[in-house]
């Protein structure tokens, strides 16, 4: 594929802990093409977060990244390499600009003292270099796009006037409003009922469509992601296990972590498949097991599993993963 | 089921008094308003609803924890019999005993100073149910075999476990008296889907070794329709729905449960949802719309539930709906 909007090539993230180095994510690669939803699915731990955190930076200042890591962005004609980018000043550029990050807790992402228009406002007139009067029209626009209805008099509320599914709209609206080339959403839906999930949802969707936007969706609900994604990543302690096409990973999963991921959630088309859980406990990240990641809790492990690093296979066409075992059943190249 | 109602309720409200202003008098929001149900003993009774419908207020009535305001709770599981609301001191401590609560969040549950033997042997102490310390060991290592947990854990901080350890961690210490009812409040949601399973697989197995009953709070409805035999839907305090499990997902009469039912996102990326997606969302309990509390976000409301209130009644076989039009659309 040659068009791509983001590109990360072999991104591997430590930690600086008093016990020691902790790995959060181990030589990951995937990317994003304009107009695509990307799923990043994980469990807590998986280093989702931290992955798509470190396409803006905003890991905190003991993240140490690996030496060939390369986030490369290509926006408006030109490829950038965000680990290149060394100042805030330079950065500024990305972070809301090109990039805009939407969070799980919608109240905790306002700041409570400060009405909705006012955070609005700042952020356009920061990155887009219009005046206030402009920047509030765009606001109360974009505030009208996502669904709140009487804008105007929302544009003047603090976040904790606004219900909560009001509030990540207006989340929404606020991280769109500058017209981002990648936009991420991290749990966006995970603490909102779920009729007001499928509002959102819709609404994302929609609004896809519309600007053309590359999107990472990130969450643990799989249900979400087929709704959702156009491919999907999914990631263990933070190895990429397996990626493909929605359809793809969902209907024939090639990873034993991901088809335990989908042995284990309640169906309501079959209320009799029994729940099957994966056996034992996500190890912790200062216990990284050796080999591949997930053999500690695979009931088809062999012993090589825990010797070598299973690489990333091919399947069938853009459907890879990394399993010693399931590649050389299916024959994967 | 034919058994005998463990808990019945009888237009059971709780209600909480808000403080006025100076100038304002008081107000009161009916978190939880005329609920009529039983709950058969030996059941895994579901109970759904979204934030803010009641569904924890209710669990906390059936358990006496929160006054009720009018109507009734009857408790009896066989060997005693209690009115929720008429109980001396001595009664209340047995009902303890018998009834107990599991919560959401077992990171916040568990005391990060005690051991795990302390948490699990604390409401045997409290409640004084052994006489040495010789027999609250003995039951703790039962109860902790039972859970699954690992006996060299008992000596262990809390801190030491993951999420779903903890968990079980914390159904130990809600079962070591014996209770014969539980409340399991949102006892999976904060757990990854890998563990969830498991957890539920024991409630479960724990249910028919001990012959317990459940009410199981959840906002999940396909983890309801995995481990409960009975499901009661709530919306703004009120209850809409209640029926065995499997005939409220394969044929779900109010529009608020079939709303809910088809806002589920599939793991089918193909599905379609051919259901009507509910606008707006749940009205403030202070502030509650008159007549059908729905009404505002149903799509087939008409001048009837503006003004009056559904009753609940019987649909079918152990069916109950609250709906003026449930027959037409159906």
């Amino acid at each position: 594929m040659t068009d791509k909007l983001i590109d990360v090539e072999n991104l591997t993230l430590q930690f600086k802990t008093d016990e020691g180095l902790v790995t959060a994510v181990d030589d990951v690669s995937f990317h994003v093409a304009p107009g695509e939803v990307l799923g990043l699915v994980g469990e807590s731990g998986s280093g989702k977060s931290v992955t798509a955190k470190s396409l803006m930076k905003l890991n905190p200042g003991n993240a140490v990244y690996g030496d060939d890591s390369k986030i490369t962005l290509h926006a408006d004609g030109n490829a950038v390499n965000i680990f290149d980018l060394k100042s805030d000043e330079e950065m500024k550029l990305i972070r809301g600009g090109a990039i805009s990050l939407i969070f799980q807790e919608p109240m905790a992402s306002f700041a409570p003292a400060i009405t909705i228009g006012d955070q609005m406002v700042e952020q356009l007139v920061l990155h887009k270099n219009i005046s206030e009067k402009e920047a509030k029209d765009i606001s109360i626009e974009m505030l009208e796009r996502v669904g709140i209805s009487d804008a105007p008099t929302r544009f003047g509320q603090f976040s904790f006037e606004l219900s909560g599914g009001m509030r990540q709209r207006a989340m929404i609206a606020m991280a769109l409003s500058t017209r981002p080339k990648l936009l991420i959403a991290d749990e966006p839906t995970t603490a909102l009922d779920v009729t007001i999930q499928a509002q959102v949802i819709e609404l994302m969707k929609d609004l896809v469509k519309e600007f053309g936007m590359g999107i990472i969706f990130i969450t643990h609900d799989l249900g979400v992601i087929a709704q959702t994604a156009d491919r999907v990543a999914v990631m263990y302690l933070g190895k990429l296990v397996e990626q493909g096409p929605v359809r793809d990973v969902i209907r024939d999963p090639v990873h034993p972590y991901t088809q335990g991921l989908l042995n284990a959630l309640p169906k309501l088309e079959d209320l009799n498949a029994p729940l099957t859980p994966v056996p034992g406990d996500i190890p912790s990240p200062l216990e990284r097991p050796n080999g591949c990641v997930f053999h500690t809790r695979c009931d088809r492990a062999e012993p090589r599993c825990s010797e070598a690093v299973p690489q990333q296979m091919q399947y069938v066409e853009n459907h890879v993963g990394a399993c010693f075992v399931t590649a050389e059943q299916r024959g994967a190249t | 089921m034919s058994d005998s109602p463990l808990i019945s309720a009888r237009d059971l409200s709780v209600h909480f008094k808000l403080r006025g202003g100076p100038f304002s008098k008081n107000q009161f929001l009916k978190a939880v308003e005329g609920i009529t149900v039983d709950i058969p003993k030996g059941s895994f009774f579901g109970l759904v609803g979204e934030s803010g419908s009641g569904k924890t207020t209710l669990g906390r009535a059936f358990l006496k924890a929160v006054p009720i305001s009018r109507g009734e709770v009857h408790y009896a599981d066989g060997e005693v019999e209690y009115d929720l609301q008429a109980m001396s001191k001595p009664e209340l401590a047995e009902y303890r005993k018998r009834a107990q609560l599991i919560f959401q969040d077992p990171y916040a549950a568990l005391s990060p100073r005690m051991t795990v033997r302390d948490i699990i042997a604390e409401p045997l102490e409290v409640m004084k149910l052994t006489s040495s310390r010789e027999e609250t060991d003995e039951r703790v290592r039962e109860i902790a075999a039972k859970c699954r947990l690992n006996l060299e854990h008992l000596r262990r901080f809390p801190h030491a476990f993951s999420g779903g350890q903890r968990q079980r961690i914390s159904i130990a210490r809600a079962l070591v008296s014996s209770p014969r009812f539980i409340v399991a409040d949102e006892s999976v949601a904060a757990l990854d889907v890998s563990i969830q399973a498991d957890i539920l697989n024991l409630l479960k197995s724990l249910q028919d070794e001990l012959g317990l009953t459940f009410l199981f709070i959840s906002h999940d409805l396909s983890v309801v329709a995995h481990t409960c035999d009975h499901v009661a839907v709530m919306y703004l305090g009120r209850l809409v729905e209640t029926a065995p499990t499997r005939d409220l997902f394969d044929a779900p009469r109010h529009p608020y449960t079939k709303a809910l039912l088809s806002a589920i996102p599939s793991l089918d990326p193909d599905h379609v949802s051919k259901a009507q997606k509910l606008e707006g969302e749940i009205p403030s309990p202070t502030n509650p719309p008159p007549g059908c509390k729905f009404h505002t976000r149903c799509p087939f409301a008409t001048e009837i539930c503006k003004t009056t209130e559904p009753k609940l009644e019987h649909s079918g076989h152990e069916h109950d709906v609250a709906c003026h039009h449930w027959q037409e659309i159906d």
